[in-house]
This record gives structure tokens, C-alpha cells and sequence, in this order.
């Protein structure tokens, strides 16, 4: 029998068997679905992660108080000893001792209540220089970034996050005024999403003023600051900068390197943290998926099973006609691939689509993998053919009365 | 008569079931020339059918020796095999064996397919094998539909459609009324004159007595031949 007999015949006995065939089906599309989406939902998630931190900036190191690992081995409390100060900002920003960098920008972080009319809204109030827009890769959808004659000052001025402005006024915020505990300050701008395709809002719900502003309006007298971000003067010189603010942090605070109160953080670092938890992750989730692929598999190899075993007596009456075991193995095997590959497709159908609508439902990005998804399909396919024709090339070496006897 | 077709020299088929073993042929000698005319006869449970497959290449014999066309059997791969079974032997099994999702004349045309032979011209053979059995109009009919002797001369027209040098029928009538066995049997009397080998099991006499020959077979063994000796 010549292939194109033998797909005639293989897509016969397809639709001949509806009921199997749909239920062979069934199990590769469900298996093959599920890991393209699972895994599809792990890489998103990293996907979301990176691009959040590529969108801090490329050269970026971030000063925070406490050490990681104190002496005692207890990681110190993050961010809440008051160690670093404004002093320390000045002195990174000291272009003789620490060359390597372009900008600083010192930070302090508090929560207030901002308030306008009837309308009150809880956020983060941060406090810097002129340096944080571009420190931190933001723009201004409206307005103006507070200068440096407004800092000096401690004008009493706010740049809004976009989901602050949004929660507090209806129409443009700029030129508005809101009220921070008893102060009244002026929106002169608004700041424009951050480029981060992100659900987590903390970037976009923010009010930033000079420190001053800050310090006077949540009534804190202290120098403290909460981090301080430092921008290198280049990619290339950022591990110099790390080097030099080092130093000259251990030189001010008169510690050893043992006994950091500080934390320095590479954009590098950060991303290499958020990598391994996801991997993690996407590890986790391809697992349940190849569970799932299992689970599919064994329901195709049943399936396939029962028809061959089923098909037993047809066998012999072709081999009895004049069927060679080879044209009989051609047969299932183009039947078996016919069904896992219509499976693998419809599967790699649904999953696209589920790509697609997926996200505006569970918040959460899916990316399509390849390796995933010919990773599923092969696999699919192979469980498909190989308990497909087995069985069948099997039955093929009875003699075609051993074969047409079987029940 | 011409060369030997067939030759069987001590033939022996057990079947293991469970403890006992069940001797179906027992030391089977015979042969049978080319474009003889054959009828096999024997009480049930005789081992007819049993040596019939044997004669067709569907079985294997437990011992012994069989020659076709003066071939060892035992010594010929699966594809040779396949080959003899396909372009040589027409086989009427007792039970019809169509295949319940085909058309009748699809039935028929599945020797053609593994023969190789186009499409256009199987279905041409195919149909004309059926009518010449009597069912040009129950080609398109599934064996699900049709009578049971029906479905006998859709067996009878698959193993016709080859035009084999051999045809193997094992009780083509047990199933069909005087006049249809009338017709299947005036179709064998007619291969029989274009000069095919036709071994044919039977219960009856008055269908034994249309063969050139008879074999009786009894508990597995070749009884004293009865009419020509
Ligand atoms: N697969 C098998 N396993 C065990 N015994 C078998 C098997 N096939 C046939 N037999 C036995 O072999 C003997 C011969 O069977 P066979 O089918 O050849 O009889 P038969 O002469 O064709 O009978 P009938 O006229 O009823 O068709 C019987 O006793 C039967 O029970
Ligand atoms: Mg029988």
C-alpha cells in the first residue's frame, strides 16, 4: 500500500472512530494547552519582573540603610535602622572622591494623607533633589519637575504619581492644591506611568516634593534618609562606583567592612534575584504542566490501547488480504499521527487564544514559549505514535487466523 | 491433471488449551494439482477449516510439511507471505469477516489496495465482482445492512476480485438459499473451467458431487476419498 492509500485509509478509519478519535484528541489538547499556558504564565511573570527593573535604569546603584548580614548572622532590619543621612548623599555627590558617578539622589520615603476637598488618598511622600526624575527614568505626562532653586527653598510643591492624580482629582491635576497634613502644596506636575508593563501600581501612586518639603510636611527634624540613589557615570564604571561609595560609606561611618549599616544594590543584582525566583517559578509551574501532559498521555495511550486491541481482528483480515506487517504499522502510524498532530494543533490553538484572553481576566501577562509549545507538541505526538503503533505492528506479527480469533 | 499445488506431508495442528491439547489435524497427506476442482468434507469439529487456513497461509502448521506451487511455506518471509496471500489465494472465510465500517464494494476492493492497483480501476473490479455475484446494486450498502448470505457473496466477490489462481472457500453457501448457492456454484463451476484451482469446504453432498474430487476428513485425518480415488 503507497502512503497517499495509506492516509486515505488512516483518515477513514479517524472518522469512522468519531467517539476515539475525539477522545484521543481530547487528551493531547488538554496536556499540550496546559503547558504552553503554564509555562506561558511563568515567563510572563519574569518577563514583567525584568522589564519592571529595566525600567528603574540601566546604571543605577540604590544606598540603603541596615546591612544584609550582620555579625550575629541575622539579616538586619531593611531600611529601618536610620543610618544613612544627607550627609552621606552629599559626600557620594563629591566629584573628587567618588568620580565614577553622574547623579544622586537621596530619598526619604513616609506615608501621608493627602487631601482634596472630600477627597483623601493614602500614599508614599517622597522626598528629593531635582536629580530623581532622571535617576529614576521617569517622565512628566503634565506639568513640571520641582528645580533646584525649588529645593533649596523647600517650595511647597508635589509632583503626582499618575494613579494619585487620578484618585484626587477628576480632571488635570496641574495648578491644583493638595493638603498634606494641615500644609497646602501645589501640583506642578504629573508624572507619566512607568514604562514597566505592570498591575503593581506602587510606581504610578506616589507624591514626590523636595526633601525639605517632605521633612516640614510629615514633620520629621532628622537627616535620615530612606536610600539613596546614585547613577554611575556610565554601565562600564559602575562596578568602580560601587567600589568608591563603598569606601567612602565604611570611611564616614567609621565601621569595617564586617559591620556595613548599609546596603549597596546593583540594577544587576536585583535582576539576578528576580531571575532565580522566577525561575523557580516557571520550574514549578512547567512541573504541574508536565503533570498534566502526563496525565493526557496515559488518557491517549487507553484510548489507543483499547483501539488497537479492539482493531486486533481487522488486522488479520488485512494481513490476510495481502497486508505486509509494514503496511499495517504504516496504517496506525499515520492514524496515530493524524490524531496527536489535530490534537497538538487545536491544543496550540486553544492556548493562543487563552494567551490572549487570559491576562484581561487574572491580571497576570502570558508569553507564548516555542520551546513550550514543540516541546508539548513533540511529546504529544510521540505518546500518540508510540502507543498507536506499537500495539499495532504487535499484532501485525500474529498470523492473521491468531489475530482474527482475538476477541 | 497438471503440476501439484499443493503438498502436505504430515500436517499437524494442536491448539494448548489450558491443560488439555487438542490435536485439529493429525498427520495430513495430500496434494492437489493445478486446476483441480476440490471439495473437502468431514462432521464438524474435523479439522476442515483448521486445514483450510493452513492451505491459505493464515495459520502455520504445528509439524509437517507444506509446498505451494512447490515452495516451502515455512521457509518464505511475512512479505512473501502477504504476496501469496494477496495475489495468489482468494479466501472465503466461514464467517465472512467484512469489515463492518466499509461499503460492500469497499469490502471488496481491499485485496486491490494492497495489490497496488489505481483507484479508479479498483472500484471498476470491484463492482463488477459484485454483480457477478448477484449484488451490483448492494454495492454501496455497509455489511450491517445487508442478509447474512449477502454478506457470504460479498466474501465470495472479495475473493474473486484478485482473478487468483487459487481459490480458498470455506462453506461459501452454508448461508444462501438453493438459488444463490445455484449461482455461487455455477460461478465456481465457471473458474473452474477457465482453469483456477478451487478447494471448497462443504457439509453437503449435492455440492461435494459438482467437484472434480472429494477429500473426507475425520478427526483430523484424511478418510478413505470417496468418488475419485
Ligand atoms: N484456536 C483454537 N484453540 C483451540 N482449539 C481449536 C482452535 N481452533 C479450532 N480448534 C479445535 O480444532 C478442531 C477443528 O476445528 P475446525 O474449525 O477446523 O473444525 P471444522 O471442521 O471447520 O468444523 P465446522 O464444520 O463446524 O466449521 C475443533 O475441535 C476445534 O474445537
Ligand atoms: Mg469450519
Amino acid at each position: 500500500m503507497n502512503w497517499p492509500e495509506t492516509f486515505r485509509t488512516g483518515a477513514e478509519a479517524v472518522r469512522a472512530h468519531r467517539m476515539r478519535s475525539i477522545l484521543t484528541m481530547l487528551g493531547i489538547i488538554i496536556g499540550v494547552s496546559s503547558v504552553i499556558l503554564t509555562v506561558g504564565l511563568g515567563q510572563g511573570a519574569q518577563d514583567e519582573v525584568s522589564s519592571q527593573i529595566d525600567a528603574l535604569g540601566s546604571n543605577l546603584l540604590v544606598v540603603s540603610p541596615g546591612s544584609t548580614t550582620s555579625t550575629t548572622g541575622i539579616r538586619g532590619g531593611f531600611g529601618s535602622a536610620s543610618t544613612l543621612t544627607l550627609s552621606d548623599a552629599d559626600a557620594i555627590d563629591d566629584e573628587d572622591v567618588v568620580p565614577d558617578v553622574a547623579r544622586v539622589a537621596p530619598v526619604t520615603s513616609t506615608s501621608a494623607s493627602l487631601v482634596n476637598g472630600t477627597t483623601n488618598w493614602t500614599t508614599t511622600l517622597v522626598g528629593s533633589t531635582v536629580d530623581w526624575l532622571d535617576v529614576r527614568s521617569r517622565d512628566l505626562s503634565a506639568g513640571r519637575f520641582y528645580t533646584a532653586a525649588e529645593v533649596a527653598s523647600s517650595a511647597p510643591v508635589v509632583v503626582l504619581g499618575a494613579d494619585t492624580a487620578g484618585e484626587l482629582f477628576t480632571g488635570s491635576a496641574v495648578g491644583q492644591t493638595v493638603t498634606v497634613n494641615g500644609s497646602a502644596l501645589t501640583v506642578i506636575g504629573v508624572l507619566e506611568t512607568s514604562g514597566a508593563s505592570s498591575s503593581d501600581s506602587s510606581e504610578d501612586d506616589t507624591a514626590v516634593t523636595p526633601l525639605g518639603t517632605a521633612a516640614s510636611v510629615s514633620g520629621t527634624t532628622g537627616t535620615s534618609v530612606s536610600s539613596i540613589y546614585v547613577e554611575g557615570a556610565s554601565e562600564g564604571t559602575l562596578g568602580a562606583a560601587y567600589q568608591e561609595i563603598n569606601a567612602l560609606l565604611l570611611n564616614l561611618h567609621g565601621v569595617d567592612a564586617t559591620e556595613a549599616d548599609f546596603t549597596i544594590t546593583s540594577q544587576e543584582a536585583l535582576i539576578d534575584t528576580a531571575n532565580s525566583t522566577n525561575r523557580t517559578l516557571t520550574v514549578l509551574l512547567a512541573g504541574v504542566a508536565g503533570i498534566s501532559l502526563l496525565v493526557g498521555g496515559i488518557g491517549v495511550m487507553n484510548i489507543m490501547l483499547v483501539s488497537v486491541t479492539e482493531r486486533i481482528r481487522e488486522i488479520g483480515l488485512r494481513k490476510a488480504l495481502g497486508a505486509t506487517p509494514g503496511s499495517i504499522g504504516r496504517q496506525f502510524l499515520v492514524e496515530a499521527s493524524m490524531l496527536g498532530l489535530a490534537g497538538g494543533v487545536i491544543g496550540v490553538i486553544i492556548a493562543v487564544v487563552g494567551a490572549a484572553v487570559l491576562p484581561g481576566l487574572i491580571d497576570q501577562p502570558v508569553s507564548l514559549s516555542l520551546l513550550a509549545t514543540v516541546g508539548a507538541l513533540l511529546t504529544s505526538l510521540a505518546l500518540g505514535v508510540g502507543f498507536g503503533v506499537y500495539p499495532a505492528s504487535r499484532a501485525a506479527r500474529l498470523t492473521p487466523i491468531q489475530a482474527l480469533r482475538s476477541e | 491433471m497438471g503440476d501439484p499445488i499443493i503438498e502436505l506431508s504430515q500436517v499437524w495442528k494442536s491448539y494448548e488449551t489450558g491443560a488439555v491439547s487438542v490435536h485439529a489435524l493429525r498427520g495430513i497427506d495430500a496434494r492437489i494439482d493445478e486446476g483441480e476442482y476440490l471439495a473437502v468434507i468431514g462432521p464438524s469439529g474435523s479439522g476442515k477449516s483448521t486445514l483450510m487456513n493452513i492451505l491459505g497461509c493464515l495459520d502455520v502448521p504445528t509439524s509437517g510439511e507444506y509446498h505451494l506451487a512447490g515452495q516451502d511455506v515455512s521457509t518464505m518471509t511475512e512479505v512473501e507471505l502477504a504476496e501469496v496471500r494477496n495475489r495468489r489465494i482468494g479466501f472465503v472465510f466461514q464467517q465472512f469477516n467484512l469489515l463492518a465500517s466499509m461499503t460492500a464494494w469497499r469490502n471488496v476492493e481491499l485485496p486491490l489496495v494492497y495489490a497496488g492497483v489505481p483507484r479508479a480501476e479498483r472500484k471498476e473490479r470491484a463492482i463488477a465482482a459484485l454483480t457477478r455475484v448477484g449484488l451490483g446494486e448492494r454495492a454501496d450498502h455497509k455489511p450491517g445492512e445487508l442478509s447474512g448470505g449477502q454478506q457470504q457473496r460479498v466474501a465470495v466477490a472479495r475473493a474473486l476480485v484478485t482473478e487468483p489462481a487459487m481459490i480458498l472457500a470455506d462453506e461459501p453457501t452454508g448461508n444462501l438459499d438453493s438459488e444463490s448457492t445455484t449461482d455461487v456454484l455455477e460461478l465456481f463451476d465457471e473458474l473452474s473451467q477457465l482453469g483456477r484451482t478451487i478447494v471448497l469446504i462443504t457439509h453437503e453432498y449435492d455440492v461435494a458431487d459438482r467437484a472434480g474430487r472429494q477429500l473426507v476428513v475425520r478427526d483430523g485425518q484424511i478418510a478413505s476419498p470417496i468418488g475419485a480415488a
